[in-house]
């Protein structure tokens, strides 16, 4: 088991944003969190990835506790951020080796891992470009790698494709296909077609709770649909509960 | 070691922004060259080179509020804090790699204007080493400010509050005309606020007249400690140590 989520519940006052939630993520599977605006997604990473303390319950992540051993679980994660989060006046290069060296590399060896990345990620033609001056697709591409240059077990990645056109979400799209089976990924996405191209299963989130979890097909049959649109707006109408 | 990694991405970020050598560095020099023509045309006593230094290189401080606020500000709203928020960094990491970049513009600064200083008929002896000394205090205590500014607030609202801060600071600091001049209200507010004694610690230093030197030290380093104190606070809530 990757991740085993237990009862997690985020609450702010009277505001209930996680409504105890449960799951289980296995190793290397590529899990999509679905869901509108202000469903809980967002909040489920970041308690997830240790930056917010649970009102209730617990995770654990490849066995260590979000709250008792938040230090343990920050060597096996890495997060890409809903914002692209790249170093803009840093080249692509130092940007990667920035990361790896917090992550504790030598200056020579996160220059081999930056250079590694790059080739993984078509990124050397630009690796003396400054991160402010690519495109927004190369720019969450550059954000993807270097949240794998840590080579995390476990990878949240938190709507990678937002705001991207067609041509570089599709880009994307082969880039994130390759993690598949090799690290466990927790996507968040708003774009239905993006979750049931990529994920082994998806979990459909609304109002903090989890309203459906299976693979694409398994929720079409549930459910009687062809579709995981209609499906998504069943599940996530006005006074669903 | 890896806050040296942090440090160093943060100066690279600092250092290639243009604005950080034309307001940092390239004004204070031009302020002390007009205020030279100033005093030979009209003699004033508050602007004879050894009086007017210290002032000119403190009131240069008031950029390294801008430029760590900015930063620190930017960084959050591009969430590239929440990367650096995930991964093994500790609060003190954050804080001394944000710092240590400052404090060698702060050098750069300083030097620049002794130097500048020394053209413009200031003498130099011992007592300029001790006024650098005085002055790097200084700089901790205007990145105390920028520190604090740029984890409350975003970059958008650190450039709107600089614009307040660098005429208080400016002031409020007897650089450009003495606090009697005003007098009442205006010059208790004044002496309760770290600004002036932060110029008038250098100036006595510039002196040599080290006796005078502990009780407006003891404002500036006061103030520097409460604000890092806030500003280490405020990080480790949200890192959630």
């Amino acid at each position: 088991m990757s991740i085993e989520l237990k009862n997690l519940k985020k609450a702010y006052k009277d505001k209930m944003v996680v409504d105890h939630l449960s799951l289980e993520i296995d190793n290397g599977e590529f899990f999509a969190l679905l869901g509108s605006n202000g469903a809980g997604k967002t909040t489920t990473i970041k308690m997830l990835s240790c930056m917010l303390i649970p009102t209730e319950g617990d995770a654990f992540l490849l066995g260590d506790s979000i709250i008792t051993s938040p230090e343990a679980v920050k060597q096996n994660i890495n997060v890409s951020p809903q914002e692209t989060a790249v170093a803009p006046n840093l080249t692509v290069r130092e940007n990667l080796e920035f990361i790896a060296r917090i992550y504790g590399s030598g200056k020579e060896k996160a220059r081999k891992m930056s250079h590694e990345m790059m080739m993984e990620f078509s990124l050397l033609d630009k690796a003396k470009t400054k991160a402010k001056t690519l495109s927004g697709g190369w720019q969450r591409r550059l954000s993807i790698a270097m949240a794998l240059i840590s080579k995390p077990k476990i990878l949240f990645l938190d709507e990678p494709t937002l705001g991207l056109d067609v041509r570089a979400r599709r880009e994307l799209w082969k880039v994130l296909e390759t993690l598949k089976g090799k690290v466990t990924v927790v996507l968040t996405t708003h774009y239905l077609d993006e979750a049931e191209a990529l994920a082994d299963r998806i979990g459909i989130m609304h109002q903090g709770r989890l309203q459906a979890l299976g693979t694409a097909s398994e929720l079409k049959k549930q459910h009687s649909m062809k579709s995981l649109e209609d499906i998504f707006l069943i599940l996530t109408e006005e006074g669903v509960k | 070691m890896r806050f040296l990694a942090f440090a160093s991405r943060n100066q690279k970020e600092i250092i290639r922004d243009p604005l950080t050598i034309l307001f940092g560095i390239g004004l204070p020099v031009v302020v002390m060259w007009l205020f030279t023509i100033m005093q030979q045309n009209m003699p004033m006593e508050l602007y004879k080179i050894e009086n007017l230094t210290p002032g000119v290189i403190v009131f240069s401080f008031a950029f390294l509020t801008l430029f760590s606020g900015m930063l620190i500000g930017k960084d959050k709203g591009s969430s590239f804090l929440m990367r650096i928020f995930v991964s093994p960094l500790r609060p003190s990491d954050y804080i001394i790699g944000y710092t240590i970049p400052l404090i060698l513009i702060a050098m750069m600064q300083i030097v620049v204007c002794f130097i500048t200083a020394y053209f413009l008929d200031l003498k130099f002896d011992w007592n300029v080493i001790v006024a650098i000394a005085v002055l790097l205090v200084n700089a901790l205590l205007y990145l105390g400010f920028g520190l604090m500014l740029g984890t409350f607030f975003t970059d958008k609202q650190v450039g709107g509050i600089f614009a307040l801060f660098v005429n208080i600071a400016t002031w409020l600091s007897g650089t450009w005309f003495t606090l009697d001049m005003i007098g009442g209200v205006f010059e208790n507010v004044a002496s309760v606020l770290p600004f002036v004694h932060a110029v008038e610690v250098t100036r006595l230093a510039l002196q040599g007249d080290y006796g005078e030197m502990l009780v407006p030290l003891i404002w500036v380093v006061g103030y520097t400690v409460v604000l890092y104190v806030i500003a280490i606070g405020a990080f480790r809530k949200k890192m959630r140590y």
